[in-house]
């Protein structure tokens, strides 16, 4: 059987008296696009901050590529790249400089880190900005370079919280079609969380993340056709009770 | 150590990087951390002028107002009658690395807030050494603004003896560990960057006035037993006279134990705070915006 890339084991996690998530289990498999869906508050974060070692595990197990999080987190986090909700870049600081502060925690070398950086800034489109200060950018470019910086390491595996928050139309379609174009070119697995249903794809892997607990987990047909609904919509009402899924765009 | 999925139908290869990091990875760790901080610090103009403008009111104003009203008899290191504005000065060094310690964990309750924190705790490098290797970048740039000071106050002839200056960076080292460490380990406790104020004021000013900073201790004891043993138990007290004795080419073997003590704890305590497992920030699940 192929080793998944990301697997999350029976996961439990509780704020004191608040659970916020509750026996979550799914795996990812290689060079897969999964979308996490839910709502604001169904545990997507907490999770994230599960995965990337923010906060220890508190019952099951997360495993990276058979590298435990929890025993294993330098080798797990090493193949992981990670672009968190929140703007997480050195506003201060030039694009270059903070890919090459990124590098640096990763061990790169100053020349191999500066070519990679290259590499990366024009894929993302981004070469001619790149000793701009982040600053100056815009909102949809600044997430272009995170994901950059996300991949600047090779990662196995990109994880991505909410990254198209905030971000206009346009600027989601393109960095949602970059990240796909990665999967296609790299071969990476993507963890994909949001509550955007216009983002999930017909060929993605979808997990429903409601309150704390996974209420379908496999591809889009599958859960379509175990909830009898014709489209995600549909299929999400269905399974969470919720008449409307918030922050659907029209 | 290289591993394939090699039954994946559409042979997918994952080549994984080899484990562990060489002690040249360590290295380059480190150089980013520092290289970040410096990069930060000299970006904040201000931070470095009022980093200097501080120590230097206190020696060029309070040290001149209270030159007539303190007498000072001859206490070690010191082998003479030597001016208010020389005896403070150590203190001021210290004050520096105190605010600068402060301030770094300012930082850093400003970078969790903002999310850069996460950029850092997600390195694969062990979380001990990135926090060693961010206390260390911190304690850099606090040197550079001693140095700075020690420079200005030189062009008034105020300072050490010249091999003074080489002699004080080992204790300048200790000591800004030790201030940077105490930072970070606030850093932890804190919830949010509005809730620093008052750390400040509960922190930096009762450590820096009980202190020997600007008085010597055997003053404070004929007013107030009490605070001088207050001030005698207060590791600044210890950082400051480190500072004193190296700057005169002396060691206070008392305040080396005492500030190396202090130093090895704090950071434990810090690196104890910031662990997933057991540390505060894991107890505050809003703190790093988890939903």
């Amino acid at each position: 059987m192929t080793t998944p890339m990301l697997s999350v084991e029976a996961v439990s996690h509780a704020y004191g008296e608040r659970r916020a998530l509750d026996n979550v289990t799914f795996a990812v498999a290689p060079a897969t696009f999964a979308v996490l869906l839910g709502l604001n508050g169904a545990g997507k974060s907490t999770l994230f901050s599960l995965i990337t070692r923010l906060y220890a595990t508190q019952h099951g197990r997360i495993r990276i590529f058979n590298n435990d999080v929890e025993w294993a987190s330098g080798e797990a986090l090493r193949i992981l790249g990670v672009v968190f909700q929140s703007r997480t870049l050195d506003l201060d600081l030039s694009v270059m400089q903070n890919l090459m502060y990124h590098a640096a925690l990763h061990g790169l070398r100053r020349r191999e880190a500066r070519t990679r950086a290259d590499e990366v800034l024009v894929r993302i489109a981004l070469k001619d900005r790149a000793y701009d200060k982040v600053r100056t950018l815009s909102g949809g470019h600044m997430r272009r370079v995170e994901i950059a910086r996300a991949l600047l390491h090779r990662p196995h595996l990109l994880v991505l919280d909410e990254p198209t928050v905030g971000l206009d139309i346009k600027s989601r379609a393109d960095i949602l079609r970059y990240v796909r174009q990665l999967i296609a070119e790299d071969g990476i697995s993507v963890l994909w969380a949001t509550h955007l249903i216009d983002e999930v794809g017909a060929n993605d892997h979808l997990i429903v993340l409601h309150h704390g607990r996974v209420l379908a987990d496999g591809s889009l047909s599958r859960v379509l056709a175990n909830c009898g609904a014709t489209n995600v919509h549909d299929a999400f009402a269905r399974l969470t009770g919720s008449e409307r899924l918030m922050g659907e765009t029209e | 150590m290289n591993s394939t999925i090699s039954d994946r139908p559409s042979a997918i290869s994952v080549i994984l990087p080899p484990k562990g990091f060489t002690p040249g990875q360590f290295a380059i760790c480190l150089k980013g951390i520092v290289w970040r901080e410096s990069l930060r610090f000299l970006h904040q103009r201000e931070r470095f002028i009022s980093a200097l403008v501080r120590p230097l009111v206190w020696l060029f104003i309070f040290a001149a107002g209270f030159r007539q009203v303190l007498g000072l008899s001859i206490i070690p290191p010191y082998q003479t009658y030597i001016l208010y504005a020389e005896y403070i000065t150590p203190g001021l060094i210290a004050m520096i690395q105190l605010f600068n310690g402060m301030q770094s964990s300012l930082s850093m309750v400003y970078d969790r807030e903002m999310g850069n924190m996460r950029t850092l705790l997600v390195s694969p490098f062990p979380r001990w050494y990135l926090l060693c290797s961010k206390l260390i970048a911190g304690t850099a740039v606090s040197l550079l603004q001693v140095y700075a000071f020690l420079l200005i106050a030189r062009f008034w002839e105020i300072g050490p003896p010249p091999v003074g200056y080489l002699l004080v960076l080992p204790a300048l080292v200790l000591c800004g560990l030790m201030l940077g460490a105490l930072g970070m380990l606030i850093s932890s406790a804190i919830k949010q960057l509005e809730n620093f104020a008052g750390v400040m004021n509960f922190v930096i000013f009762p450590m820096f006035f009980a202190s020997s900073a600007l008085y010597p201790l055997w003053q404070v004891r004929e007013s107030s037993p009490l605070l001088y043993y207050i001030c005698e138990f207060n590791p600044f007290t210890h950082a400051v006279e480190l500072i004193r004795f190296a700057l005169y080419a002396q060691v206070n073997w008392l305040s080396l134990a005492v500030v190396g003590g202090c130093t090895v704890l704090f950071v434990l305590g810090a690196i104890l705070a910031y662990d997933p497992s057991r540390g505060l920030i894991t107890r505050r699940g809003e703190a790093a915006g988890a939903a």
